[in-house]
């Protein structure tokens, strides 16, 4: 369905002439950093890891808001990456994307039920009469009956409201592919439960593929068949939910799961030890090193690669024993 | 009174109850008197603006209420006759640098790179002329006459509509609602016409007042040159002109209705213009 191989995206950093002129080098914000995963249809795969990791990053290229800068996105076995703007649009009809903040993601000055219908023009799905049907529709089936929301504005929705429309202007669409950008971290907690079902049905309905970025393991384990944890622009460990969570063989995912009270039992919890590193200057060896406490003197040579298999992890020195 | 009161409270309910109201509707109140004016100056004029009588500079006085200029001809007449050339030529001048300005700096703003680069610099050489200077400039080059005027003042507020819009343009493209719109699939096009246009209509509405109450000015001055009408015609800056050598003599009337009439309008949407852009201020805070 979705192939991702060794994706990177660097972003030259900002510096002043003085800086240029002075010297040669040129730094580059290195967020994403050789990202290699596969997706099967209807898989949900949870992207996990602090801010700054290169998550959001990640879905961004895959939905086409960003070009990488080396690597490849296979989508059934079509090259994405490096399609033309005009087939790159075209091809949004397939992979949609849902933002984090529902607050900014909706345009001010257009009524909720334009958007939807927008998302069936731009692709010529429908007509506009016909169009305003299906939207209409769409708003009750997501929760928000069309009589009464299709004509109201966006301030006059709560948060948890409108990230239902963005919900349904990506889902209106029948996408193969959805990018979820911590859809629900700007929710009211009371609320998150109804939107991941939200979410999730529309999954099984459309037998949709999603890659649900999120920060929050606990989220991450309701919602994904299968958990990446991603560090400093890499991936640091993948496999089935079930197994990262319960035996995590990097001692970074065993830090994350640390961090959430209720996961790991006291004696088994990892520290993790200062802040994340500087994604301009990344660490020479394993990149997690300077901040884990089991780091040997091989861990600052030589960079781990990931073992692709059912459960793989980028680790010299994987933890052993389940949680 | 109370139903004066209530009935300016339902003409004005589209206005927030916000600080800069009362700006919003004093300066509405002036233009339109003076619009009003202009509507229907056969009916309001009391006397023939051009036709001269043998009362020649009389002070006002209960027949002439604003007095006579040396041709005898009433003077609120002229004035009344006087804001027809004024608001056209103003309007349509600001009309034709916002269908100019206001395009330019959206695709400006919204593609960025080297067009960006070489329209900012076209337009901030314009900028750095001093409007009156370049619109007396322009008017001297095309000769005097009223289209020529309208020319003269539209090329001179085009960078203006240019620099806000431009400006505007680049903070909108840059908000999520923008980047949600491209991932659902939008055009270039269609992404400037839907979602940045209408979010730059409240800055619109402002430049757009702002830069008339300027235009008012720049109108005046070219007629006090003689750049707009030529001698019966009656438009406020040219009365200004030919009342000046009497003013020494003591006949400051004919000087100072006229004088006051373009403060007065010019005010008019400087008060719209800035309170609007203090309501949307707060607007946008919510």
């Amino acid at each position: 369905m979705l192939r991702v191989e060794n994706l990177k995206k660097y972003f030259p950093v900002q510096k002043s002439a003085l800086e240029v002129l002075l010297s040669r080098r040129r730094d580059f914000i290195r967020a994403v950093d050789g990202v290699s995963f596969e997706m099967k249809r209807g898989e949900v795969l949870s992207l996990v890891g602090e801010s700054g990791c290169g998550k959001t990053t990640t879905g961004r290229i895959i939905v086409g808001l960003e070009r990488p800068t080396g690597g490849k996105i296979y989508f059934k076995d079509r090259e994405i990456s490096s399609l033309s703007e005009e087939e790159q649009r075209k091809m949004k009809k397939y992979i949609q994307m849902v933002f984090q903040d529902p607050y900014a993601s909706l345009n001010p000055r257009m009524k909720v039920g334009e958007h939807l219908v927008e998302s069936l023009t731009i692709h010529g799905i429908a007509g506009n009469e016909e169009a305003k049907e299906i939207a209409m529709s769409m708003l009750d089936r997501v929760g928000l009956p069309g009589e009464q929301f299709y004509n109201r504005m966006p301030y006059q929705l709560s948060g948890g409201q409108r990230q239902r429309v963005a919900i349904a202007r990506a889902m209106i669409l029948k996408p193969e592919f959805v990018v979820a950008d911590e859809p629900v971290s700007m929710i009211d907690v009371s609320l998150r439960a109804a939107i991941l079902d939200l979410l999730m049905s529309f999954k099984e309905e459309y037998n949709l593929s999603m890659l649900f970025i999120t920060h929050d393991l606990s989220v991450a384990r309701i919602v994904g068949d299968r958990i990446a944890v991603m560090y400093l622009g890499k991936i640091m460990e993948m496999g089935k939910t079930r197994e990262v969570i319960h035996n995590p063989k990097h001692p970074y995912t065993a830090a994350l799961l640390s961090s959430v009270p209720s996961f790991l039992k006291k004696e088994r919890r990892v520290e993790i030890i200062g802040d994340i590193a500087n994604p301009i200057d990344i660490p020479s060896g394993c990149r997690y090193h300077p901040r884990c406490p089991f780091a040997r003197e091989k861990c600052k040579k030589e960079e781990p690669e990931l073992v692709c298999e059912e459960h793989s992890f980028a680790c010299h020195f994987p933890l052993e024993g389940g949680f | 009174m109370a139903e004066v009161r209530n009935l300016a409270t339902t003409i004005f309910s589209f206005l927030p109850e916000a600080e800069g109201r009362y700006m919003v509707i004093s300066g509405i109140a002036i233009i339109t008197i003076v619009a009003l004016m202009a509507v229907f100056s056969p009916f309001i004029a009391p006397y023939d603006p051009i036709k001269s009588g043998k009362d020649v500079l009389q002070p006002p006085s209960p027949e002439h209420i604003m007095g006579t200029d040396n041709l005898g001809r009433d003077i609120f007449s002229r004035i009344v006759f006087g804001s027809r050339v004024v608001l056209s030529v103003v309007l349509s001048a600001s009309l034709v640098s916002t269908v100019i300005g206001v395009p330019i700096g959206l695709i400006s703003g919204y593609f960025g790179g080297r067009l960006d680069r070489v329209l900012s610099m076209l337009m901030d050489s314009m900028y750095a002329f001093p409007g009156l200077i370049l619109a007396i400039a322009i008017a001297a080059v095309l000769g005097p006459s009223v289209f020529n005027a309208v020319v003269a003042i539209s090329v001179v507020y085009v960078p203006t509509y240019f620099r806000m819009i431009r400006g505007q343009t680049l903070s909108i493209k840059s908000q999520l609602f923008v980047e949600a719109a491209k991932a659902t699939g939008a055009s270039d096009w269609r992404i400037m016409r839907k979602y940045i246009f209408p979010n730059l209509i409240p800055t619109l509405v402002v430049v757009f007042s702002l830069s008339v109450a300027d235009a008012i000015l720049t109108e005046a001055g070219l007629s006090f040159l003689g750049f707009i009408v030529s001698a019966p015609t009656p438009d406020w800056g040219f009365e200004l002109a030919s009342g000046r050598p009497y003013l020494p003599a003591g006949y400051w009337w004919m000087i100072t209705f006229p004088g006051l009439m373009v403060m007065l309008l010019s005010l008019g949407f400087a008060l719209v213009g800035e309170g609007l852009s203090e309501i949307y201020a707060i607007g946008r805070e919510r």
